[in-house]
């Protein structure tokens, strides 16, 4: 295949000026990535200065077949570390013709809540902790596992080395490259509790860059599997048992959180979120309740509860920050399938919008 | 394989001045594409400089044994992405030693009519979306498809992205980025709705253009194939049932209708176009009737409908055509074996030169 990738590998900046660009969106069920390409004719950084385009929304759940044209707006530019060169990834939102944002575009008002003065104001700091499990392709049996079998039980694979317990790392490794490249803020990776799953973190990211680049790293991981011939899975709870499930753990704060003081604010902003426990725990993804069960680090899903250093609560605050009075917390409710759009802007609009 | 890329790969152009040409022209099925290679010397800048050349038409069905040699006209040359340098691809037609046109020779035609004064008046673009399936190679099976049954339906495919929804990117992209550096106007790439089904567009290309470019893309796409071990197929229905068909949509607008007042231009034609349904779908591409159902996208091949953003339609007109009053419409009758040569100078003919 080396003459593929002299192919694949070419760089086209000595015959021509002209870019590819690939538009992401996202698709009908909310998780499903799509993506396509067209050639541009030279290089750009700001997405205001992308053309709109379209796609057919009746391919993928999101418009009739009489009436399928959805517009794509282009929202945030990322270097693409596939094409290399010039080529860029761009996040997009969806639209009906007459401007509307499509029921499944959940940034159009995430952007709205982002944008509101208070918000503004508050500059709202996210770091997210995307888990994913790894799962061999034509069986759906996590990477690693024997066929027909289980792998010994928990305890040996988190943050672990070995070809007998950490399974994947080189589509980890050029993930994490791979994000850098792009010009994501991605701030770390790890080996997982369960083996054949593994997290990476992607912060501290503001408003609603926070979602953007959750997105597109989550399209570049998945770009990556395919290259290995792995499938990627964001199942909360994979695999039934003593084995850990899925999740999205969002880190947050806010200005006066960050700021001396700050402890009492954070402790403000928990009560409200405890308050308002059930309709975050609904827009926090599909599935959740197989994995927040109380155990496995994780708190029951009808229990709102929070601690510092807590593992098992819902809402975790580190010691660092009670120690200095001012900083962040954690919300450890989140699904690995959550949307970041919906949760980072749910978070922002509960301890900062809402009055008691 | 490292000696044999190496001596593939060697750049000549500090050894010697002289160039290879790779002469490509289309068989006797009218789908077949054949090419032979020869040394010029110096660089290449126009066709004119080419010689003309020939082949042993008995060996292609186009000629007959006792009398085989046919005449390769050069009419258009590309950089050659495979062996780069100063290398060139050229597409040429064919001809009787005495100077006629042999009968699969369809470029004749359409130059003759693309050369008509009303014709070049009117500076017809095409922007044609040629859509391909790629086959295991052994089993002649869709690449990525289990081998004696089928992938799940369809849904998840379409600009879709994981080792279990696309197969064969490597391909895809080696293409996109072999046709940009052979300067083919190569406008956008992205994955079909039925799995291992992709498409790339050419254009907008003017006039003879769109179908140069078209053979020449379908050439390199072929050669990127076989280094890949993967059967390109451009049958217009290659998987019966509740699968989709392959087309080669062609988009198509005049000054008249690009210009003010357009969007009136366009419907007269799209009517001129309805009178002349029969015709136009006789020379649309063989097996049409197999992948035209009215189902699957496509409107039912004894049915001409046209319709504002129906991909359901005959012909298609998107919304920012109707939006701005001007524009361009889409002709999505064309099957994805379709002769450009044709295509490209039927509708033009009908449109621009017929009077009914």
């Amino acid at each position: 295949m080396t003459l593929l990738s002299d192919l694949i590998n070419l760089n086209l900046s000595d015959t021509t000026e002209k870019i590819i660009a690939e538009y992401i969106w996202i698709g009908g069920s909310g998780m499903d990535l799509r993506s396509k390409a067209r050639t541009l004719s030279g290089p750009v950084n700001d997405p205001a200065k992308l053309p709109k385009w379209n796609y057919d929304g009746s391919s993928t759940g999101q418009a009739p077949g009489e009436d399928s044209e959805v517009i794509l707006y282009p929202q945030a530019i990322f270097r693409d570390p596939f094409r290399r060169g010039n080529n860029i990834l761009v996040m997009c939102d969806a639209y009906t013709p007459a401007g509307e944002p499509i029921s499944t575009n959940k940034r159009h008002s995430a952007a709205q809540i982002f944008s509101h003065p208070d918000v503004v104001a508050e500059e709202p700091w996210y770091g997210i902790e995307q888990e994913y499990t790894l799962l061999q392709k034509d069986v759906n049996w996590p990477m690693g596992w024997p066929a027909g079998g289980y792998p010994g039980p928990q305890g040996p694979y988190y943050c672990g080395v070995g070809a007998d317990k950490a399974f994947g790392r080189d589509i980890v490794d050029s993930h994490y490259k791979a994000c850098l490249y792009a010009g994501i803020n991605i701030s770390g990776v790890n080996g997982e509790v369960m083996p054949g799953q593994w997290e990476f973190q992607v912060g501290p990211a503001v408003g609603i860059s926070a979602g953007d680049e959750l997105w597109v790293a989550r399209y570049i991981l998945e770009r990556i599997t395919e290259i290995a011939g792995v499938v990627l899975s964001f199942d909360p709870k994979p695999i039934q048992g003593d084995w850990n499930g899925a999740g999205a753990h969002t880190n947050y704060s806010t200005k006066s959180m960050r700021n001396d003081g700050g402890f009492e604010v954070i402790k403000k902003a928990i009560e409200k979120l405890g308050l308002r426990h059930k309709e975050h725990i609904s827009a926090y993804g599909e599935g959740n309740e197989r994995r927040l069960t109380g155990k496995h680090e994780t708190a029951d899903i009808n229990t709102f509860k929070w601690g510092v250093a807590n593992r098992g609560a819902s809402v975790r605050v580190g010691r660092d920050t009670e120690k200095a009075g001012k900083g962040y917390f954690e919300d450890r409710r989140p699904a690995s399938n959550m949307d970041p759009y919906v949760v980072t802007s749910m978070i922002a609009q509960t301890t900062i919008l809402m009055k008691n | 394989m490292s000696l044999l890329n190496d001596l593939i790969n060697l750049d000549l152009s500090e050894t010697t001045e002289k160039t290879i040409v790779e002469y490509i022209w289309i068989g006797g099925s009218g789908m077949d594409l054949r090419s032979k290679a020869r040394t010029i010397s110096g660089p290449i800048t126009d066709p004119a400089q080419l010689p003309k050349w020939n082949y042993d038409g008995s060996s292609t069905g186009q000629a007959p044994g006792e009398d085989s040699e046919v005449i390769l006209h050069p009419q258009a040359i590309f950089p050659d992405p495979f062996r780069r340098g100063n290398h060139i691809l050229v597409i040429c037609d064919t001809y009787t030693p005495a100077g006629e046109p042999i009968p699969t020779n369809k470029r004749y035609n359409a130059a003759k009519t693309f050369s008509h004064p009303d014709v070049v008046a009117e500076e017809p673009w095409y922007g044609i979306e040629q859509e391909y399936t790629l086959l295991q190679k052994d089993v002649k099976w869709p690449l990525g498809w289990p081998v004696g049954g089928f992938p799940g339906p369809q849904g998840p495919y379409y600009c879709a992205i994981g080792a279990d929804k696309a197969f064969g990117r490597d391909i895809v992209d080696a293409h996109y980025k072999a046709c940009l550096y052979a300067g083919i106007n190569i406008s956008g790439i992205n994955g079909e709705v039925m799995p291992g089904q992709w498409e790339y567009q050419v254009g907008p290309s003017v006039g003879i253009s769109a179908g140069d470019q078209v053979w020449v893309s379908r050439y390199i796409l072929e050669r990127i194939t076989e280094i890949a071990g993967v059967v390109v197929s451009f049958d217009p229905k290659p998987i019966p049932g509740d699968w989709n068909g392959a087309g080669a949509h062609t988009n198509y607008s005049t000054k008249s209708m690009r210009s003010d007042g357009g969007y009136e231009v366009i419907k007269a034609a799209i009517d001129k176009l309805g009178l002349k349904h029969k015709e136009h779908i006789a020379a649309y591409g063989e097996g049409n009737e197999r992948r035209l159902t009215g189902r699957h996208e496509t409107a039912d091949i004894n049915t001409f409908l046209w319709g504002v953003a129906n991909r359901g339609a005959s012909i298609r007109v998107g919304r920012d055509t109707e939006k701005a009053g001007k524009g361009y419409f889409e002709d999505r009758r064309p099957a994805s074996n379709m002769d450009p040569y044709v295509v490209t100078s039927m509708i033009a003919e009908t449109t621009i030169l017929w009077k009914p």
